[in-house]
């Protein structure tokens, strides 16, 4: 059974998406991230036009990442105050990111800029996941006690002015670098499509020192609010947002995100963490093949928006 | 079958209208549907051309008639860009802008086009892919280049892998010595708008007459309703899917909790 998607004008079968969904939604239940960095490679995959993509994924996580805050504010887990705080930086990135994703697509290095983005962020992050997580998974073959890290002293750029205290993270920090994280993760999602709860998660229990729950459920909070203004620019700047395509996959994805969550209950931190850092990696070296490899056409075509 | 009849029924009418009159090349045309509707079940459609030549011009074995059929969609700007090794990725080099070409064209003919006139008649009457103007601009100009500019042929190879762009040698048939039939296909990507269809026919390699239809592809109801909403109230475009996702989520929120 196909289903014509109005904005993206091509027709799908409705069981590949809502699988796609399913699948996806998942895997982030499983990690507690957002997917939306496999999601949007995989409907792009699809023949859905990679504007159409990216602006319509942006509902699915609004979806999945409001269900999953609803979780965690009962439970008192999200630090409100950081939030709001990482916030401001996180709108002002989103909307640069829309205005850059604007500008490229005029100048035809979209795709490039978003391959390159993605090479770079997930090569990074799926490295690093994967060496921490394999050096706790030796530790514990080895029987030794995981050191936990307590320095002393702050590094430099949790010293800079402008300190404020956020109580539910039990941290007191200079408010440039949270701003300045939830800037870059803003950027991040509006240009590459992603929630960015895989880059934001680590940068608040690494560079922080924000507990890896409030962590989780600050970033999910974070990804709710920027991905419902993304859809809101996305709609009125570029026009891309496919409502029909993001239904389908909200569905799914809310579906699959409730069995992924019960899936990684029942499995050790550490190898959920490998697991994702090799997810990650994956991903990020598909993409670096697809530009590297020679393709079989030099040439390819695009439609000018502005001509329509 | 019974979407044939009404187009059949006309052609019996204008066979006999036409019976009358020797004299004057006419060309009566029919489409089996004027308007191609995209709804949510859309994966493309089929419409079927007829068309009479008048009995006089009839084809016989010793002055053998062509038949031309070109549908061309609506027209859309394009970018053809070549890509270029930089440090090691394929990168977006150099670039063309195809002016107003049209985002479907079809080319059905009753045999190979060189076979039907010289090649410079085929270049004037815009007979087949190659022969088809396409506007580029090259700097500050605006100019069609010949056949076998690079630019030129990838945008062609793109279009026909895209499967919007296809030429049929023998997509034109003749059911009678003066009824032919050509059968066009509309894929499920098909660019919206108005469609035309200018079919020309031909006898000793000279233009005998030439006739056009309009046909349409358009969305209509609910596809219409999310892409004009999405078009022209895009604040409230915008708004109305946030909250659709908002509602998904707190939905799926209260279904699955578990405390």
């Amino acid at each position: 059974m196909t289903i014509y998607l109005p904005i993206a004008e091509l027709p799908v079968n409705i069981f590949t998406l809502l699988a796609l969904g399913i699948a996806v939604g998942f895997i982030s239940g499983m990690f507690g991230v957002g997917g939306g960095f496999l999601m949007t490679p995989l409907l792009i995959f699809l023949g859905v036009p990679p504007a159409v993509a990216v602006a319509s994924v942006s509902t699915h996580m609004a979806a999945s990442s409001f269900s999953g805050t609803l979780t965690y504010l009962r439970r008192g887990l999200v630090d409100v105050r950081l939030g709001l705080v990482l916030l401001t930086g996180g709108l002002t990135g989103t909307l640069a990111g829309v205005v850059a994703f604007m500008l490229l697509r005029r100048y035809g290095q979209l795709d490039l800029v978003i391959a390159v983005t993605y090479i770079v962020m997930l090569g990074t992050i799926g490295s690093l996941m994967v060496a921490e997580s394999l050096r706790a998974l030796l530790r514990e073959w080895r029987g030794e006690k995981a050191n936990v890290k307590r320095p002393g002293a702050h590094p430099w750029f949790l010293r800079m002015p402008f300190k404020m205290r956020f109580r539910q993270s039990r941290i007191y920090v200079s408010v440039i670098p949270v701003v300045t994280i939830g800037f870059a993760i803003g950027f991040l999602g509006a240009l590459m499509g992603i929630g960015g709860g895989f880059i934001l998660v680590p940068a608040l229990i690494y560079l922080l020192r924000v507990p890896t729950l409030t962590s989780i459920a600050t970033a999910l909070m974070l990804t709710l609010v920027t991905m419902t203004a993304a859809i809101l620019m996305h709609a009125v700047l570029n026009q891309t947002v496919d409502a029909v395509l993001g239904l389908v996959l909200m569905v799914g994805g809310t579906i699959g995100a409730q069995f992924g969550a019960r899936a990684g209950q029942a499995m050790p931190a550490e190898r959920l963490r490998l697991l994702l850092g090799l997810l990650v990696l994956a991903v990020g070296l598909r993409v670096a093949v697809d530009q590297i490899v020679t393709p079989a056409d030099f040439y390819a075509v695009s439609i000018d928006e502005a001509a329509r | 079958m019974r979407r044939l009849a009404a187009p059949l029924l006309l052609f019996a009418l204008a066979l006999a209208l036409a019976g009358g009159d020797a004299r004057g090349a006419e060309l009566v045309l029919s489409l089996s549907k004027a308007r191609v509707t995209i709804t949510s079940n859309f994966t493309g459609d089929t419409i079927v051309l007829f068309g009479v030549i008048a009995p006089g011009e009839a084809a016989t074995p010793a002055r053998p008639q062509d038949v031309i059929v070109t549908v061309r969609g609506p027209s859309e700007s394009f970018t053809t860009w070549r890509k270029e090794r930089f440090l090691g990725l394929w990168v977006n080099a150099d670039s063309r802008s195809f002016l107003a070409a049209p985002s479907y064209l079809a080319v059905f003919t009753s045999r190979a086009p060189a076979l039907i006139a010289e090649a410079e008649i085929l270049r004037q009457e815009q007979v087949g892919l190659d022969n088809n103007h396409l506007l580029q601009r090259i700097g500050s100009d605006y100019a069609d280049v010949v056949p076998q500019d690079p630019f030129r042929q990838a945008f062609l190879r793109v279009k026909q892998a895209q499967g919007l762009y296809f030429e049929r040698p023998a997509g034109v048939e003749f059911i009678a010595p003066n009824v032919f039939r050509a059968t066009i296909p509309i894929p499920g990507t098909a660019p919206i708008g108005p469609y035309e269809v200018v079919v020309k026919t031909f006898a000793d390699g000279a233009l005998v007459s030439r006739g056009a239809l309009d046909l349409e592809v358009a969305k209509i109801d609910f596809e219409q309703t999310v892409a004009t909403t999405a078009q022209d109230h895009p604040w409230l475009y915008g708004l109305a899917t946030a909250l659709m996702a908002l509602a998904v989520g707190f939905i799926a929120n209260l279904a699955f909790r578990r405390d």
